[in-house]
């Protein structure tokens, strides 16, 4: 729902641009931004949706309930929230998922990936970026378009729904593995869909490069999760590209939450340097080495080089990443051997445990405390969206000032824009958007 | 998923976890127990491309959720969203705000709206998390469970 209003201007000087509910948005939030003399002297990200309580009702619970519970905090991102909470519990408990079983963990991610991505790139962003008041409209005029994105998100949704169990809220993932594994038949049935996937998002980076730009370059702290082999999903170490170099385990002693008054949401920051971004961008400039071919060269061809900080471009990035989804997908299928096993042993013993996993947001960290029964004590989950938030604020105050002279609706719109560059996730960053600028 | 094969469809969609959010998805349970042969039943979350993938091919379909319109709790709308548009305030949101609505109408815009496309709207009272529905929701969900068991009767015995 978008009811957008724009506050009278008192002088010619002074402005407030308000947004009551943003649109195209997951969750309830808005945006506030006073302007006095053409300058931006305070920006809101408001995030009004009630706060969900989930790491509160945790405590009591079994370990084993976690990523069912956990993944109901997003419909759009469940594997993610399932994938960190069992990688917490695992390392807690001392084991790590290897071979197939772990395969199998990075290929329902990139259902995910596909799902998610697919989605806001063409439902969510594009409309913005053609000046669409949404895909609705943008359909009218460019069926066939639309018709290739949704196609391109039913590949990943057959993903989630063959190793998820069902397409929402998905059932089949438990620490230690899984409770059912595919057979190499059951995989191979995704391989031929995959396939014009994997065309479809090269097609889909061509035509987000083919969109106009605004020229937007900031100098960002980015953060990622970094692997020695692989594009980051579910493990490596968070880095920055500002020399942060640390284990997961590590985050609270580097990042701190912070309460804000006109936000549910926590704000999260880096100590000593401050705000950060994460997210597909992040990911691409701490990344890119580690792309597949194919998806660089698809990068290079976008016009794009192993660094792009301009938050507009986020959707080339993602759907780089959703061609690189579909290919990492199809080597998955074409190596895989059934495990013995559909999961590993779990030792339960009292014991803290960390697990920080590539949401397709950005990083997501999990922390249990469990007992000896394995009973959760306490539990601390930190979203892609929380974290993006202070980032966000800082985008519309550079950007503000630059189109100031736009007519008031017009500024609005390009300030939600520039909220949607980072998909937030207001549901899950609700601890967690409406417009309001203010001239004065 | 896939698109339909059956003629007839039934779509329930709810929240089974925000109370009387469930009431399309309790219509949908009643006339999956009593096995209508000659209709395919869906229990769906609400999230647009599934819909619109679920309806696609279908000749008839019957979407059944729950409404915030102001109306006495348990009143049951009818709308014939393939001749005229929904009124979106009504319908609770779904993720990314991509969910019935916008399912409906950009079908209509890419020409997929199936050419029988009638939504009820049962009106809840209580969409706060947790399990059961509110006693006139409840009435309603028997109550409409019932009239498209009719429906489809008669639409199978006088198709259209």
């Amino acid at each position: 729902m978008l009811s957008r209003s724009a506050g009278k201007a008192n002088s010619m000087k002074s402005k407030i641009i308000k947004v009551d509910y943003l649109a195209r948005v997951e969750g309830e939030g808005g945006l506030y931004i006073k302007v006095r003399d053409n300058r931006v002297v305070d920006v809101k990200l408001k995030i009004f949706e009630p706060p969900r309580f989930f790491e509160a009702f945790l405590r009591g619970r079994n370990f084993a309930e976690v990523p069912d519970i956990t993944a109901r905090i997003c419909g759009i991102c469940p594997i993610a929230y399932q994938m960190s909470a069992v990688h917490a519990m695992e390392d807690a408990f001392g084991i790590k998922v290897n071979g197939q079983l772990r395969a199998l963990r990075r290929l329902i991610y990139c259902g995910e990936w596909i799902e998610s991505h697919t989605l806001h790139v063409y439902m969510l962003h594009a409309p913005d970026f053609l000046g669409y008041q949404d895909a609705i409209q943008m359909a009218k005029d460019h069926g066939s378009v639309v018709q290739r994105g949704l196609q391109l998100k039913k590949a990943g949704n057959a993903i989630v729904t063959l190793l998820g169990g069902r397409e929402i809220h998905p059932i089949n993932v438990r620490v230690g593995g899984f409770y059912k594994v595919p057979s190499r038949s059951e995989l191979a049935t995704l391989a031929e869909r995959l396939k014009w996937a994997r065309d479809a998002a090269l097609e889909t980076v061509r035509w987000a490069a083919s969109m106009p730009f605004p020229d937007f370059e900031q100098d960002y702290l980015f953060v990622a999760l970094r692997h020695p082999d692989e594009y980051p999903f579910n493990e490596g170490r968070l880095v920055s590209n500002r020399g942060l170099d640390i284990a997961v385990g590590e985050y609270e002693s580097n990042f701190v939450e912070e309460q804000v008054e006109h936000s549910h949401a926590l704000h999260s920051v880096l100590k000593q340097q401050g705000p950060y971004f994460v997210g597909p961008m992040a990911r691409y400039n701490l990344n890119f080495d580690r792309l597949s071919p194919l998806a660089q060269e698809a990068a290079r061809e976008a016009g794009l080089t192993s660094a792009c900080c301009n938050p507009f471009k986020s959707i080339i990035m993602r759907s780089i990443e959703i061609l690189y989804a579909c290919d990492e997908a199809l080597r998955i299928i074409a190596q895989y051997e059934p495990p013995e096993r559909p999961a590993i042993d779990v030792p339960v013993r009292a014991a803290s445990g960390y697990g920080c996993t590539e949401a397709p947001r950005g990083i997501l960290y999990h922390r249990y405390r469990v007992d000896e029964q394995g009973t959760i004590l306490d539990a601390k989950i930190v979203p892609p969206t929380s974290q993006n938030q202070r980032v966000i604020e800082q985008d519309l105050a550079q950007f503000v000032p630059k189109f100031l002279a736009l007519p008031e609706a017009e500024l609005g719109w390009r300030c939600e824009q520039a909220v949607r560059n980072y998909d937030p996730c207001i549901s899950c960053a609700t601890h967690f958007l409406k417009l309001e600028i203010d001239r004065g | 998923m896939s698109a339909s094969t059956s003629r007839i469809l039934i779509i329930g969609i709810g929240n089974a976890y925000r109370h009387d959010d469930a009431a399309g998805l309790q219509v949908a349970r009643r006339l999956k127990e009593q096995a209508l042969s000659s209709c395919e039943v869906h229990e769906q979350v609400g999230e647009g491309t599934a819909l619109m993938d679920l309806w696609k091919g279908a000749e008839r379909v019957f979407v059944v959720d729950a409404v915030q319109s102001g109306a006495v709790a348990g009143a049951i709308q009818r709308f014939n969203a393939s001749q005229q548009p929904l009124p979106a305030p009504i319908f609770r949101d779904s993720t990314h705000t991509f969910g019935l609505i916008e399912a409906v109408e950009l079908s209509r815009a890419l020409k997929q709206l199936p050419s029988n496309l009638v939504i009820y709207g049962i009106e809840g009272q209580n969409f706060e998390a947790g399990t059961g529905l509110s006693p006139a929701v409840l009435g309603a969900v028997n109550d409409l469970a019932e009239k498209l068991r009719q429906e489809v009767k008669v639409e199978v015995a006088f198709p259209l």
